[in-house]
């Protein structure tokens, strides 16, 4: 089966993986081929803010799959996200070594500060890249997973299931607080030195970074809309709008779901695995309730059920914040409560739906 | 009591060791002519009966008219049967085999009963023909479903059942642009495409015009026969039309059973419903 399959008869979505692919050539050859003072030259600080807006990209992917098309209006997507960020957050910690101001060869800074003469059992294996990329599937896949199979079996839906996945993310930011947990407390991951032998201040490894969020902003693109087209895809979105009847056409709901908001999960986490180098830290507040109901705003701007849309409005939702709260901090929430309202009163299908719109009146 | 019950249960000279049989995925047995056993069903919900002591019987190939007034336990029923609703008492066997009691929704499905809701529920974001696919009987796993393609075998099948429901002409419509009459026709033909042996179809005439009723009577009576179908129905007219045996629910249990003839000039029947 050609992988391209997936994207017939989903122009938007043709456009949209057009537009990264040029995006994730042309960045990196304006910030390497012009010289600094070219009106056309990015920076490798724009080149990094972009990332970082990719990688929300495709967490708001994950969102709207669970969301647009199942009917899960997850408000605890943050937390998968973290949980990957923290996995790789971990990798780059171990990679210090004896970098850190402690000069421990072992113990990262923090663990030395609490005067921990040992590695906890569950930092085992993150000098190890390829563990850390397994953590960072498995580990917000495996709580997704235990969550969903005691949330789906027990027939939580709609506001109630949205509230436990709220209350989820806020336990965990609890947990993650404590410094006992061994994820370094409130001060979180940092110091970051160098990935896979690659320095995280060179230009050339913010560049890679930019590169790989494209591709697996792409991939989970592809990914998604390999689901939706298949009649797994089908039975989702008739979950989504008569649970019921299709429980009663023989498919077991519960496990439709399961699988789905896995995957959904899966993809938050390697979103945050990419989101943690480029910012360069990783810590409690990730968990907070507000990030995890900042990403559905993101998805209702954009439009929901097109994966496309929840791309695009992260990115402009996320450039807009950049934009405020470096010109004017204080308006950013009202701003970001105002649009939410806006969206939600004026423009039920977001900004590709009104797009939409235009251009078939056109 | 209980023990005693279960005792029984254990000891029937048909079904000798059954426990031991598999649950689920068996070919419904029909092999005594009756599809459905209903016995000693009760459910109460709060302390109020909405099913007391029923018992019913269905033939295979039969088309049942269930009457009564409002809150004689008629959709209850169907959910016991289909296993929405777990009965405090009773049982409810399919054909000779498949204990209902200890399937689930899905399971139910599978082993051959389909259900109509009273208000008709069909995937509104589909076309026609997306919803006969997703109700097409086969592998409903999560993997086989993801990887499902269809065959033209199963392409034909679909446009059988368009056309036995007389929407050929609407497959790539969306179904929640369908009138009320045509999403109760679809939804029969969800139905269909399950390959159900007893089929349960709750108001399905309910805000059709009088040509859609007449339609319906002749989709259902032409499904009777290869099919069971059970109707659940307020209309007396359209009842009238179809049914050939008729059963009158009230108060959660069965108050009389015969034709339509009979019902009518029963005395208990004329005075708690048709009297009104």
């Amino acid at each position: 089966m050609n992988i391209l399959n997936p994207l017939k008869q989903d122009l938007g979505g043709q456009l949209f993986l057009a537009i990264l692919v040029v995006a994730m050539l042309l960045v990196p050859a304006l910030n390497l081929m012009l010289p600094e003072g070219n009106p056309f030259h990015i920076s490798t600080y724009a080149i990094t803010l972009l990332g970082k807006y990719l990688a929300f990209a495709l967490l708001a992917i994950a969102v709207d799959l669970a969301w647009g098309y199942l009917g899960i209006l997850s408000l605890g997507h943050g937390a998968f996200f973290a949980l990957g960020g923290y996995a790789m957050g971990m990798y780059l910690m171990r990679q210090i070594g004896e970098r850190g101001v402690y000069g421990d060869p072992l113990l990262p800074d923090f663990m030395v500060f609490l005067n921990w003469d040992a590695l906890p059992w569950f930092w085992h294996g993150f000098d190890m890249f390829w563990f850390a990329l397994l953590m960072v599937m498995l580990a917000p896949g495996l709580l997704a997973f235990v969550f969903g199979w005691l949330a789906f079996r027990s027939r939580v839906t709609g506001v109630y299931l949205s509230i436990i996945t709220q209350a989820l993310t806020y336990a965990l930011m609890l947990a993650f607080f404590r410094n006992e947990m061994g994820f370094g407390g409130n001060n979180g991951l940092t110091d970051f030195k160098d990935i896979v032998g690659f320095n995280l201040q060179d230009d050339t490894t913010r560049i890679g970074l930019f590169v790989a969020s494209a591709l697996m902003l792409g991939a989970g693109y592809i990914a998604c809309r390999a689901i939706i087209v298949s009649r797994l895809g089908r039975v989702a979105v008739a979950i989504r709008d008569a649970e019921d009847r299709t429980r009663f056409v023989g498919y077991r709901v519960e496990y439709v779901k399961l699988a789905i908001f896995t995957f959904s999960a899966v993809l938050a986490g390697i979103a945050g695995a990419l989101y943690v180098p480029q910012v360069g830290i990783i810590n409690p507040g990730e968990f907070s309730p507000l990030n995890s109901i900042e990403i559905v705003i993101w998805v209702a701007v954009g439009g929901r059920a097109t994966l496309y849309g929840a791309a695009a409005g992260a990115i402009m939702v996320n450039y807009g914040k950049s934009y405020f709260t470096a010109a004017l901090p204080e308006v950013w929430l009202f701003a970001l409560g105002a649009l939410f309202v806006l969206v939600t009163l004026f423009l039920p299908r977001g900004v590709i739906g009104l797009l939409k719109r235009g251009g078939s009146k056109a | 009591m209980n023990s005693l019950d279960n005792l029984r249960g254990v000891m029937r000279r048909d079904r000798v060791f059954d426990f031991m049989l598999k649950k689920t995925g068996l070919e419904v047995d029909l092999s005594h002519g009756t599809i459905l056993y209903l016995e000693n069903v009760t459910v109460s919900f709060d302390g109020f009966k909405a099913i007391n002591d029923l018992n019913l019987y269905l033939d295979a190939g039969e088309l049942r008219c269930i009457i009564g007034p409002n809150g004689a336990g008629k959709t209850t029923m169907m959910d016991i049967i289909t296993g929405k609703t777990r009965p405090d008492r009773g049982s409810a066997f399919f054909g000779q085999n498949i204990d209902l009691l200890h399937l689930s929704e899905p399971e139910i499905a599978q082993a051959g009963i389909g259900r109509k809701f009273q208000k008709p529920t069909v995937f509104e974001f589909h076309t026609l023909f997306e919803n006969l696919e997703l109700s097409m009987a086969g592998d409903k796993r999560v993997w086989p479903t993801f990887r499902a393609r269809l065959d033209g075998q199963q392409q034909d099948r679909i446009d059988d059942v368009l056309e036995i429901i007389g929407l050929q002409e609407d497959r790539k419509r969306y179904a929640g642009s369908l009138s009320h009459g045509q999403k109760q026709w679809l939804e029969i033909g969800m139905l269909l495409m399950q390959n159900p042996k007893l089929l349960l179809v709750d108001e399905p005439v309910a805000g059709m015009t009088h040509q859609e009723m007449e339609r319906t009577a002749e989709l259902l009576t032409s499904l009777a026969g290869e099919h069971t179908v059970v109707v659940v129905e307020h209309d007396m007219d359209f009842v009238r039309s179809i049914a050939r045996k008729v059963t009158v629910l009230h108060q959660g249990s069965v108050l009389a059973e015969g034709s339509m003839d009979q019902v009518q000039n029963d005395p208990r029947v004329v005075e708690v419903y048709l009297g009104q």
